[in-house]
């Protein structure tokens, strides 16, 4: 049975399209077939993160709308023949998501995929919902930031209330904290807040930290998934990640900063 | 060195001083959410319904109180007979 995950955290800008891109890879990596959809109408963006964005035809407003099949609309990744993208319409029409539109095609999504990825837009609105609403498991992506931490208890309360798993009386929406942008060196001085004092707070289990990275940012320019970089530690942060979530044990890398030489100390970025 | 001790303290007071502040801020907003007590007044429907059939009492007669305490959550129920039933 396919697995619908939605990568979800209220505030924005903490790095929910660079993990939903980086997790949906992973997965498809592994041989599971993998649709990560776009449900930031407006602004979409999930397509130049995975470089696909001067392949997008048709979106997901279009499938909803019946002016695409889904067959036309999801785009295939040009590395993994399990990987499929569904951009988001750039359409400004809040109202472009209805709940059974929505529902019609994660039903047939559902058919021939194993995972289905939400990538949610901010806030706690109408898209945010509909990307929440028929998740089976959440990662709610958090930064070590208080405003971030406040924002994603807001989005766990409306979990565990407004899920069609809640509603239904069917059990619950499996969480799992990711804490990205991570940065050790200023959680040693005591300047940001540590992984246990956000997983106190937050009380749902850890499935990864992602250190803060330049190569999410060159990976981003390249249109390159974060997790394709074999020498960034993002990326095998990333990876980690995915084989937590498929079952395997991994022990947490990059949660102490990298010691530096007396060049580093000198010339280091950070 | 000791100003540089002196910014060092200061720092480490930055990340707890968010910690305690999140804290507090989490416990008020989850208090607040609607989630755990949605139910309450379907509950206090059913068991008026269930206490009238024994007994003919007012709309109020069955009051919930909820409080918390070092994070256990009490639900006090207060059900009050008519005058007349009383012995
Ligand atoms: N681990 C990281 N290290 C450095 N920058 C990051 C990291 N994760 C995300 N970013 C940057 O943060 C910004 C927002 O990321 P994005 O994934 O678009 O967030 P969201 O989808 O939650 O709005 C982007 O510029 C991205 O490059
Ligand atoms: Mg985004």
């Amino acid at each position: 049975m396919a697995k619908i995950i939605v990568v979800t955290s209220g505030k924005g800008g903490v790095g929910k399209t660079t993990t939903s891109a980086s997790f949906a890879t992973g997965l498809a990596a592994r041989g599971h077939k993998t649709a990560v959809i776009d449900f930031d109408v407006g602004l979409r963006n999930l397509d130049l993160i995975m470089g696909v964005e001067r392949r997008v035809v048709f979106d997901f407003v279009n499938v909803i709308n019946g002016e695409a099949t889904l067959k036309q609309a999801l785009i295939k990744d040009k590395q993994l023949d399990t990987l499929y993208i569904l951009a988001a319409s750039q359409t400004r029409d809040k109202d472009a998501l209805t709940q059974e539109g929505v529902e019609r095609v994660l039903n047939e999504l559902a058919q021939s995929f194993e995972y289905i990825i939400c990538d949610s837009p901010a806030g706690i609105e109408k898209g945010a919902f509909m990307a929440m609403y028929f998740a089976d498991e959440a990662l709610v992506v958090t930064n070590p930031e208080v405003s971030s931490v406040r924002d994603s208890d807001r989005v766990l309360g409306i979990l565990s209330s407004k899920s069609r798993k809640s509603e239904g009386g069917d059990g619950k929406v499996r969480e799992h904290l990711v804490l990205t942008r991570y940065n050790p060196a200023r959680v040693a001085k005591g300047e940001m807040l540590s992984v246990d004092d956000v997983k106190e707070i937050l009380a749902i289990p850890l499935l990864g930290v992602i250190p803060e990275s330049q190569s999410v940012l060159t990976s981003s320019n390249a249109g390159v998934p974060v997790i394709r970089e074999e020498n960034s530690d993002a990326g095998l942060a990333y990876q980690d990640l995915v084989a937590r979530f498929v079952g395997e044990e991994r022990t947490h890398r990059f949660l102490a900063a990298p010691r530096k030489g007396l060049l580093g100390k000198l010339f280091g970025s950070q | 060195m000791d100003w540089l001790r002196f910014f060092k303290r200061e720092q480490k007071r930055s990340a707890s001083i968010a910690k305690e502040r999140l804290m507090i801020a989490v416990a008020h907003q989850r208090s607040g959410d609607a989630n755990g007590l949605r139910y309450l007044p379907q509950m206090r429907e059913e068991l008026l319904a269930v206490v009238r059939r024994y007994v003919q009492v007012p709309d109020d007669a069955v009051q919930f109180n909820v409080a918390r305490d070092e994070g256990i959550e009490v639900l006090e129920l207060n059900i009050t007979l008519p005058e007349k039933q009383r012995n």
